[in-house]
């Protein structure tokens, strides 16, 4: 069948007709590299709209203690449970699908004042992922981090009620700021979307906060973060495993009675994060149906290119039969040139369209666009598809011109 | 070479059947050159391409080298016409992007002949015809006569049994027809069996035998004194 009379046959046909070759090569190939695009696009816009949502979407577990309300082995009700570090340790320990963590130490209310100006404002310690669990994104400067703790710096982020409040419109990055006698170097500034009342609180090391407060290593809560899964109920039984195990753990250690609910509490906002699962999920269809659809408008114009090639050689089919030509090799003839045409071109395509998402992909950082890309197999298999396609779609009308009477393709108009 | 017998031919036009052939009888031997005479739409054209297993009759027997020619499918139609028949047609039906070379070697390729040999073929056949000098030149560089020539080459390439020429000289100018005519004496004279369909009175005289065909049926049948197209050019 793939004979090297019928490669040479080909070559030439394909070489004396360069026009009608180059044209189909520009349409599949320009067709290949805007679907490649278009596919490279929706990823993009799949990570910008992933991006947007991640931290409403992530899950967030937050524990803290409570008194009890039963007995449990000789021990009163009433009681008040205190964390410390261990706890925090002994809850982290064996959970390595965490993603984010951190414990917290706080003090309600505190003056803070720089030169002249002062308030009231509340004291968090806390570590480096605590900026995940809340909302708080940075504007200046950075977050606490692992030194800060390490070190037991007197750094602080403050929130961006807090720098109205004392710097008005000046920076207060590097400026030292006064907490119950201590100058605390001011590294960050955040907002969050919680508004004024979020904004007048005030950042720094869990570490320095138990030696300045002298809470030792107490703790007042600890909150984690569990991976993003792609389905709702995964993702619920997941977190709801997880929390089932901390809670057994915390209760036997701090002999909180199993069956009591308020000697700890655990707060779960995966319930909350149904709807934007759901959204995630109707936008991934959404997508896949552009996909769907720019294949489908690829596929079709692939055979309509084929369709108009097999018309224009209806002639020459016509002679070719006369001179002894049986269907078959007319069916093949026509397919192997276009297949041959279509795969060539779909590649360059391809390529072009692939260099053009690796060099420039990277640099896109818009709000609902980021880093447009596609997967080589994907995108091979859709090169693939279109060219299986277009031989399908290719086959009919050859077919149609192999079965057409040779007098009916001869006749003079 | 050719045996028919009561071949009838009806076209189908919307409701309407038109019967373009009524009952036709004749019979062409090894070697014979028969022009096909008649007004136009008496049917020549249609006979020519039952002969050439172009086209099917409705009715009646046709036999080709004693091969019975009767419902093939299209793979032994295509085989018979490849091995049995050469076309020469009036607008030359030349492939416009392939060299008259090109051209002439197609019918081989569809013997499944190796290119080399293929090539070979196709050059001593351009010689024959004369055009040895145009092989590398496509259709549109060549003189209606030059593509005429290059299309009897075509039909001789694949060795047939039967050339089937319709209305061959109908786009050349009468000294160019006649020279064409002669080289198809020539080629008769090496014992090639030739139908010419045509409806000029002296391209049939070129012939040894007319058949005169109106509304369907033969209606005149006679051996004639062949004229020499050399003598004319
Ligand atoms: N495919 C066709 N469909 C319908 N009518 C046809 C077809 N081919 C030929 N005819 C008609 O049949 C008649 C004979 O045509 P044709 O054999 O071409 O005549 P000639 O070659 O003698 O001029 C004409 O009237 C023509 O219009
Ligand atoms: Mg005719």
């Amino acid at each position: 069948m793939f004979s090297l009379e019928r490669w040479q046959e080909i070559f030439e046909t394909i070489s004396k007709n360069k026009l009608r070759t180059f044209l189909t090569g520009v349409s599949v190939a320009s067709g290949i590299f805007i679907l490649i695009i278009l596919l490279g696009v929706s990823v993009g816009m799949q990570n910008g709209i992933e991006k947007q949502f991640q931290n409403d979407a992530s899950n967030i577990i937050n524990i803290y203690p409570g008194y009890t309300t039963l007995e449990y082995k000789g021990l009163n009700p009433k009681r008040r449970i205190q964390f410390t570090n261990e706890d925090y340790e002994l809850a982290l320990g064996d959970k390595e699908e965490v993603v984010h963590k951190s414990s917290d130490f706080q003090i309600w209310s505190r003056l803070i004042s720089y030169k002249k100006e002062f308030g009231s404002y509340r004291i968090q310690g806390v570590m480096p992922d605590f900026q995940y669990l809340e909302n708080a994104s940075i504007i200046e400067g950075r977050f606490i981090n692992q030194l800060d703790l390490d070190h037991l710096e007197k750094h602080i982020i403050i929130g961006n009620r807090v720098k109205k409040d004392l710097f008005k419109d000046n920076s207060p990055l590097g400026e030292y700021i006064s907490l119950s006698g201590l100058n605390f170097k001011v590294v960050g500034v955040y907002t969050d979307p919680g508004g004024d009342r979020e904004e007048a609180r005030v950042y720094i090391p869990l570490t320095t906060a138990q030696v300045v407060f002298g809470a030792g290593i107490n703790i007042r809560s600890m909150g984690f973060t569990l991976p993003k899964v792609d389905d709702y109920d995964e993702a619920l039984a997941e977190s709801n495993k997880f929390t089932a195990k901390i809670e057994r753990q915390l209760k036997a250690k701090l002999l909180v009675n199993p069956l009591d609910t308020s000697g700890i509490f655990i707060s779960n906002n995966i319930e909350n994060t149904k709807e934007i699962y759901q959204l995630i999920s109707a936008m991934k269809i959404f997508f896949w149906f552009v996909g769907i659809a720019t294949l489908l408008a690829g596929i079709i114009g692939v055979s309509n290119i084929m369709l108009i090639i097999v018309k224009e050689r209806t002639k020459e089919i016509g002679i070719r039969k006369a001179l002894g030509a049986k269907p078959m090799s007319i069916v093949a003839m026509v397919l192997h040139e276009s297949v041959f045409v279509t795969a060539f071109s779909g590649l360059i395509g391809l390529i072009l369209a692939l260099a053009l998402l690796e060099f420039v992909g990277p640099m896109v950082e818009l709000d609902f666009l980021i880093n447009p890309s596609v997967n080589f197999n994907i995108a091979m298999t859709t090169v693939v598809i279109l060219i299986v396609a277009g031989a399908v779609a290719g086959f009919f009308p050859a077919w149609r011109g192999a079965k057409i009477k040779p007098i009916d393709a001869l006749r003079d108009e | 070479m050719i045996e028919i017998k009561d071949l009838h031919k009806s076209y189908q036009i919307g409701k309407n059947s038109l019967h373009v052939l009524k009952g036709i009888n004749f019979s062409v031997k090894e070697g014979e050159l028969v022009s096909i005479m008649g007004s136009s739409g008496s049917g020549k054209s249609t006979l020519l391409n039952i002969l050439g297993i172009l086209d099917e009759a409705d009715s009646g027997s046709y036999n080709l080298d004693g091969v019975p020619i009767k419902n093939l499918n299209e793979r032994i139609a295509a085989n018979y016409r490849n091995k049995f028949l050469g076309f020469i047609f009036q607008s030359f039906n030349l492939i416009n992007y392939k060299s008259a070379l090109d051209n002439v070697a197609l019918p081989l390729y569809y013997q499944g002949i190796s290119r080399g040999e293929r090539t070979d073929r196709a050059m001593s056949y351009l010689e024959k015809v004369g055009l040895a000098d145009w092989a590398s030149h496509k259709p549109n560089e060549l003189s209606g006569g030059q593509k005429q020539r290059v299309a009897i080459a075509r039909a001789l390439a694949s060795q047939p049994k039967v050339l089937l020429a319709d209305e061959l000289t109908g786009a050349l100018d009468t000294k160019t027809s006649y020279e064409i005519m002669d080289l198809i004496q020539q080629i008769n004279d090496e014992g090639k069996t030739i139908l010419v369909v045509t409806h000029e009175e002296d391209i049939a005289q070129m012939t040894k035998r007319i058949v005169h065909l109106k509304d369907g049926v033969i209606i005149n049948d006679e051996k004639v004194e062949q004229v020499r197209a050399i003598e004319n050019v």
